[in-house]
């Protein structure tokens, strides 16, 4: 065959680059989305709102409600109701975490200890810790003491399951290659049960904290003074509805920071993933 | 040559119970291995030979009988056997290093002791550049590396490799084999070693064991005497040893046949 030799040669990587390029383009596409969906959204209640289409009563544009925040914030109500709902968020969520993690870990450990305790904590977990609110505040008080108590229940459950299905799920390689090489029973818990418990874990810690902010909400309607809830309800009653979405939108701000904080842990703590 | 017996297996039988009916995995096994001896247990899928080695791992129980591991009498306090596990064996949340040193650690052995030797088999295996990485990033070969040097870091009696090469690559295979020989020539360790490769078993061992399945008995001993450091290619070109690789690969055959008759 007659080679051409005027035919355009073509570099391989000249290629290449250009549909790197154009693969770099459609990734920033996709992030231009992700960020134009929130901001698409509010631009329409905004203008919605404020040419009347929408009633502006049940939603004010959300200007008015950016307004209205920094107003709370500089008479100074919303730094107090912020402090006392994320203190409340806080000790409440340690106070779930940690009896959740020691008490699944022995579930996954010990078969005896799982067989008696998962019929008890499988029977109570349907039972929403809200529901039970009313008996809290009885044994509690109004105080901070029964929304961190109401918190804590919440978060126990899906961190108690994850971390026992954690030990369990474990494969059964590493156990052997545990006996195998002689792990005392602390060794074995160090180095194998603990860390290789702790994806799974971690993810029921995730869930936990998402239970926690849905909660302090709703604990803190019922028999509270203070906090995120206290100011959504209150402001509900009274029909001050800007209020009212600003707590709102301070929950699900807090919501998501708190996921992203938590995602970080999760990738510091498992490098191995 | 008489050489010291290292391990000695006395009419050890293992059944399992269900209720749909009962297995007899392994049926009176006798075994006597030396010392230094590199032996392979070939036998078709389900005949026990995992039975036996997690038996001699002390992972399970002989339902009769026993076995003993002779302690060297160098004064060295080791472990008695260190297994050799499948790629999978290695621990994702512990680095390449901290893989290779896990016996030792679980031994408490003295800090600089454990990484000197961690460091030595690190180095021998070529893993030196990879100690601090985690399992994810390594790839299959490098995996089973990991596996080996564990096992020899550890400074076992005996040795028990349950089928470690069974998932690579005939490359990767090939040259793991022979890095495999380096170190046990230069260790002297007894290795007892499971494996399906009639290949494999030829090019390794000093004494293949066949097994026949259901009951899973030790039904013949065939001695390797093609003199090494051997090849793959003179094992092929050799005829003595082409001749065993059909004795082998009929008996395989054989057990293979009978037990699919027996199913049906």
């Amino acid at each position: 065959m007659k080679r051409d030799d005027k035919a355009v040669r073509y570099d391989p990587f000249e290629i290449e680059q250009r549909e790197w390029k154009q693969r770099q383009t459609k990734e920033r596409l996709k992030q231009m989305l992700t960020i134009a969906s929130p901001l698409f959204l509010l631009l329409m209640w905004e203008l919605l709102s404020r040419t009347g289409m929408i009633d502006i009563r049940f939603f004010p544009p959300p200007s008015a409600i950016v307004s209205t925040f920094f107003g709370m914030i500089s008479s100074g109500e919303m730094a107090g109701h912020i402090g006392v709902s994320l203190y409340r968020i806080l000790v409440g969520f340690l106070l779930g975490v940690i009896p959740g993690v020691v008490i699944g870990l022995l579930m996954g450990l010990y078969t005896p200890i799982r067989h008696f305790v998962s019929p008890i904590v499988m029977a109570l977990m349907p039972i929403p810790t809200l529901a039970l609110l009313p008996i809290i505040i009885i044994l509690f008080g109004i105080g901070d003491l029964s929304k961190v108590i109401t918190i804590a229940g919440s978060v126990f459950f899906p961190v108690v399951i994850n971390t026992a299905a954690g030990v369990i799920n474990i494969d059964s390689i590493y156990l052997d290659v545990a006996k195998n090489y002689g792990a005392s029973k602390l060794d074995f818990f160090t180095k194998i049960a603990f860390p290789g418990a702790m994806p799974v874990m971690l993810e029921g810690i995730q869930m936990g904290q998402a239970i926690a902010l849905l909660t302090i909400v709703a604990a803190e309607m019922m028999g509270a003074t203070s906090g995120i809830g206290y100011l959504i309800w209150v402001s509900y009653k009274a029909f001050l509805l800007q209020e009212m979405y600003v707590g709102l939108i301070l929950i699900s701000f807090f919501g998501y920071l708190f996921s992203l904080l938590l995602r970080g842990i999760q990738k510091k703590m498992l490098p191995w993933r | 040559m008489s050489r010291k017996a290292k391990i000695i297996i006395r009419n050890l039988t293992k059944a399992f119970y269900k209720k749909q009916g009962s297995v007899t995995a392994l049926d009176d096994i006798n075994v006597t291995i030396n010392d230094g001896e590199f032996v392979c247990i070939v036998g078709p899928s389900g005949c026990g030979k995992s039975t036996l080695l997690r038996i001699l791992a002390g992972l399970e129980t002989p339902s009769i009988g026993e076995f003993t591991i002779a302690i060297a009498t160098d004064g060295e306090n080791r472990p008695l056997q260190s297994m050799v596990f499948q790629e999978r064996g290695i621990i994702p949340w512990l680095t390449v290093e901290k893989n290779v040193a896990f016996g030792l650690k679980m031994r408490h052995l003295p800090k600089k002791f454990i990484k000197e030797r961690t460091a030595y088999y690190l180095k021998k295996t070529g893993l030196e550049k990879f100690s601090s990485l985690y399992p994810k990033e390594l790839s299959g070969g490098m995996k089973q590396r990991v596996s080996i040097a564990r096992a020899f870091a550890n400074d076992p009696e005996i040795l028990l490799m349950d089928e470690p090469f069974a998932a690579l690559d005939e490359q990767n295979k090939f040259i793991l084999q022979e890095e495999l020989l380096s170190i046990w020539s230069e260790t002297g360790k007894t290795i007892l070693f499971i494996t399906h490769s009639i290949d494999e078993a030829l090019l390794l061992s000093d004494r293949i064991l066949l097994m026949s399945s259901q009951p899973g008995k030790i039904i013949r001993e065939i001695i390797v005497e093609m003199p090494r450091p051997r090849k793959i290619e003179d094992i092929r070109e050799n005829p003595a040893m082409a001749g065993q690789f059909v004795e082998i690969w009929k008996h395989l055959q054989e057990e293979v046949q009978r037990s699919r008759r027996e199913d049906e």
